[in-house]
């Protein structure tokens, strides 16, 4: 091969300029009980409780948040831990509200109907005092016919800070990230990832199996991901971060569900739910939707609920201490049964409380530090994601 | 502008098909005389010399598969645009593909297309008429109307869209064996490729875009290789993209069955590797492949199991590739990369020499699809259509440089072996020392 060819392959994954966030900086001096809005401008005198300086490796984030391959370990941990430390700081107080972002702008740019994620978003942002654009497709210039890039002009001129996509299409934020100066958080983007939805799952499995110690990682836990894999960017993203974080996956599914090439994902793969659970410290079920039916994918809803359905049974072959999860919207009594939903060990809501914590941490280390998302930082591109996958594919 | 005779030109020094040097005198549209005799001949006829020492001399290019996109959307290209960026890319000859608005399924079309070529006047524009009324694929358009019409259509294809109905495919097969027809199919099985947006592979499974099975192509190259051997007709397949269907050719033409197959530049030198940056410049019909298929695709034209290299040249508007990947149309531009693209893949490797490069970019392409005055041998009596190389330079490609309307080239800020010098269309240059050699309104 020419170097001509191999030289043209890019990354997909961009890591910008990191943010320098050394360790215990981001959250300065514990608050005094002051008023939550006293606080000057982003990043000086958070009243975030104190920051273990000596806890926290010096992580780096990227400017964008495109795929949980983005974060290396320590930079996952560190929004794992500023979670925490977030949670820790809004539990005690009557105003839940942080000035963390004052005068920063988040746009929510959702081309996809999704209401739980943008609500999520939309709560992290304000709770960071940040102001909060909402762009959805529908009733705006999106659904005369303009172009995303022609949107990310727009916002652009607008001085947003960041900018969290979601899109039907895969790439989408990948494109954004070309033609906008701040940050872009991938917030769903077609079949191919999902990051802070891992980041938020990741957050409620440390919570349950490492008590939730900043610092910890999930190294030895087993995790079973069950379901419409294919067209699943919650499984790509939970993959790839889960793995970042020592834990062993094993994706379950029909092999109509499972994309070609998984057996090059770090994970193990089986077509076989019961096998699989017994030992699991906990369960992920991802929804699967009926209309896949008609693309042949499994025969009925009925049949696919009988090999591939979480139910009270197969519930009781994980680790007694093993929870159930699920990023919703259910389809109850297909993947998943009520009586599991509801059940012992179920972590369901508490998955979207966890999502607005996760979503403030993200935004915060990515806008707060005044390194990242700045206007001289074009974009340059990393030459590996953190994550690799197998090397089966490199023909 | 063609009427204009065409004056007397020496090449002097030039090596044809990059052997042993020897002038060529150019005269009256044809080559009149080669070697000595040529510089005495040229100072009677008080020709004009042009240094091709070190040069490479070869018959104009021919390229069986372009998108014009006239009529309908001259946003993208035009003829007279697109005629430029072949000139300029060496060839004297483009076949149009029939996928315009509205589709080329008639004579009025296919003649509307060649008046526009002929024009124009910088290369032969020879239409492409479609196998099925609308490109719909249901029924036969009036291929015998378009056979006998002032176009004189050879080539048939639905190129864009698969003829998937087996026996719909196999009448069309049968039908255009009265006038010496050929069918072009785009091998892509539909059903396996709905919504397919790259090569299915471990990348398209972690860049979660749809996946375009290897399969999918070889399904159809094997259908219709078979039905092509039944019927006792001419086939051929356009853009082969994969190992697999290289090998059912190959197989195929053991047989004896009339097949053909030509290859593009892009399927020579790049790979699906290029959709991980998600942009839509790299998004193509069929897909970019794997490494290991660049590899079986050189072999195969370096061995003649596929015949030709055509460009499958698509101009695409800004607003149409300035897009997330889905929404994008798959195309790239290639009639002013091709020569270069190839020199890089095939030349420099040492799997082709300039002999070859004319077989499989000029003289196969032209015998395919019965363009008699193209695709000659370099000698005395022929046409004088020529395109002369600098195998030696080295260029970087740039899109906004590119004499097409669009800029869609996947080899944007790549440096390419190989530039085109001069072009003869019939004795007449088309292209001087690199330039266009006249004006062209788009």
């Amino acid at each position: 091969m020419t170097s001509l060819q191999t030289s043209l392959h890019t990354s997909p994954h961009p890591a910008g300029r990191p943010a320098d966030l050394a360790a215990g900086e981001p959250f300065g001096t514990p608050a005094a009980g002051g008023s939550p809005t006293a606080a000057p401008g982003p990043g000086a005198a958070d009243p975030l409780p104190g920051a273990g300086t000596d806890q926290m490796s010096r992580a780096r984030l990227p400017r964008h948040l495109l795929s949980a391959a983005d974060l290396d370990r320590p930079a996952a941990i560190q929004v794992l831990d500023t979670a925490e430390r977030i949670d820790q700081a809004m539990a005690g107080r009557e105003v839940r509200k942080l000035p963390t972002l004052r005068g920063r702008t988040v746009v929510n740019l959702f081309y996809e109907d999704s209401t739980r994620t943008r609500i999520s978003f939309e709560v992290a942002a304000k709770r960071l005092s940040a102001d909060v654009i909402n762009f959805s497709a529908k009733g705006s210039s999106v659904s005369k016919g303009e172009s995303l890039k022609d949107t990310a002009l727009t916002l652009q001129a607008m001085g947003a800070d960041a900018v969290v996509c979601r899109h039907s299409a895969s790439g989408a934020p990948h494109r954004l990230s070309g033609w906008v100066r701040g940050s872009v958080v991938n917030a769903g983007d077609g079949t191919h990832e999902h990051p802070t939805q891992a980041l938020l799952d990741a957050f409620t499995l440390r919570r349950h199996l490492a008590g939730g110690r900043t610092g910890s990682a999930l190294d030895g836990r087993r995790v079973v991901i069950v379901g419409d894999v294919l067209h699943s960017r919650v499984a790509r993203s939970n993959v790839l971060l889960l793995h970042t974080l020592g834990a062993s996956v094993t994706l379950v599914a029909p092999p109509t569900l499972l994309p070609v090439g998984v057996g090059d994902w770090p994970c193990a793969v089986s077509y076989d739910l019961d096998d699989a659970l017994p030992g699991a410290d906990a369960v992920m079920m991802l929804r699967v939707q009926r209309e896949r039916m008609d693309g042949a994918f499994f025969p009925t809803a009925r049949e696919y609920t009988r090999r591939y359905g979480l139910d009270l049974r197969r519930r009781s072959l994980i680790d007694p201490g093993g929870i159930v999860m699920h990023p919703g919207p259910m389809n109850r009594g297909m993947e998943i049964s009520p009586a599991v939903a509801d059940g012992d060990g179920s972590v369901i809501t508490e998955q979207v409380a966890n999502g607005v914590t996760v979503r403030m941490a993200v935004l915060y280390l990515l806008l707060s530090g005044e390194g990242a998302g700045s206007e001289a930082d074009t974009g340059e591109r990393s030459a590996e994601p953190a994550v690799q996958y197998g090397e089966g594919e490199s023909r | 502008m063609s009427h204009v005779p065409a004056g007397s030109v020496l090449i002097r020094g030039g090596a044809p098909y990059g052997e042993r040097p020897a002038d060529v005198l150019l005269s009256g549209g044809r080559i009149v005389a080669m070697g000595r005799d040529a510089a005495a001949h040229a100072d009677a006829a008080d020709a004009e010399q042009l240094d091709a020492a070190g040069l490479v001399v070869l018959p104009g290019l021919v390229d069986l598969h372009a998108h014009l996109r006239e009529p309908g959307a001259e946003d993208a290209e035009t003829v007279a645009t697109g005629s430029a960026a072949a000139a300029l890319g060496g060839y004297t000859a483009v076949f149009a593909m029939p996928n315009t608005e509205p589709a080329a399924d008639t004579a009025g079309v296919v003649e509307q297309v060649y008046r526009l070529g002929r024009e124009v006047g910088l290369v032969d524009v020879q239409p492409i008429g479609a196998v099925t009324v609308g490109r719909r694929g249901t029924q036969l358009a009036e291929l015998a109307a378009m056979a006998t019409s002032a176009a004189r259509v050879r080539v048939f294809s639905d190129d864009g869209d698969c003829v998937s109905d087996p026996l719909l495919m196999r009448r069309a097969l049968e039908y255009v064996k009265a006038f010496g027809g050929v069918i072009a199919q785009h091998a892509q099985e539909p059903r396996l490729t709905v919504g397919a947006q790259m090569h299915e592979g471990p990348l398209s499974g972690r860049l979660g875009l749809a996946g375009w099975p290897a399969v999918a192509e070889e399904a159809i190259v094997a259908r219709d290789c078979l039905l092509a051997g039944h019927v006792g007709s001419r086939l051929h397949i356009c853009h082969l993209s994969t190992a697999g269907a290289a090998e059912l050719v190959a197989a195929a033409k053991a047989r004896g069955t009339a097949v053909t197959a030509e290859v593009t530049p892009h399927h020579l030198l790049l790979t699906d590797a290029c959709a991980a940056s998600y942009d839509p410049v790299f998004k193509v019909n069929p897909p970019l492949r794997t490494e290991a298929d660049t590899h079986a695709l050189r072999r195969a034209l370096a061995d003649g199991v596929i015949d030709v290299v055509a460009t499958d040249h698509a101009p695409h508007a800004r607003q149409d590739k300035e897009t997330e990947w889905a929404a994008a149309r798959p195309g790239m531009l290639g009639l002013q990369t091709a020569l270069s693209v190839v020199a890089a893949s095939m030349v420099e490797t040492g799997l082709l020499d300039w002999r070859g490069v004319a077989r499989v970019m000029s003289e196969n392409p032209a015998r395919i699809g019965d363009l008699g005055e193209h695709g000659r041998p370099i000698a005395v009596g022929e046409p004088a259509n020529l395109t002369v190389v600098d195998p030696a330079a080295r260029w970087t490609v740039r899109g906004a440089e590119l004499a097409s309307l669009s800029r869609n080239t996947p080899f944007e800020g790549r440096e390419l072996p190989a530039a085109v010098r001069w072009t003869f269309l019939r004795g007449r240059a088309t292209v001087r020392d690199g330039s266009p050699a006249m004006e062209v309104f788009a």
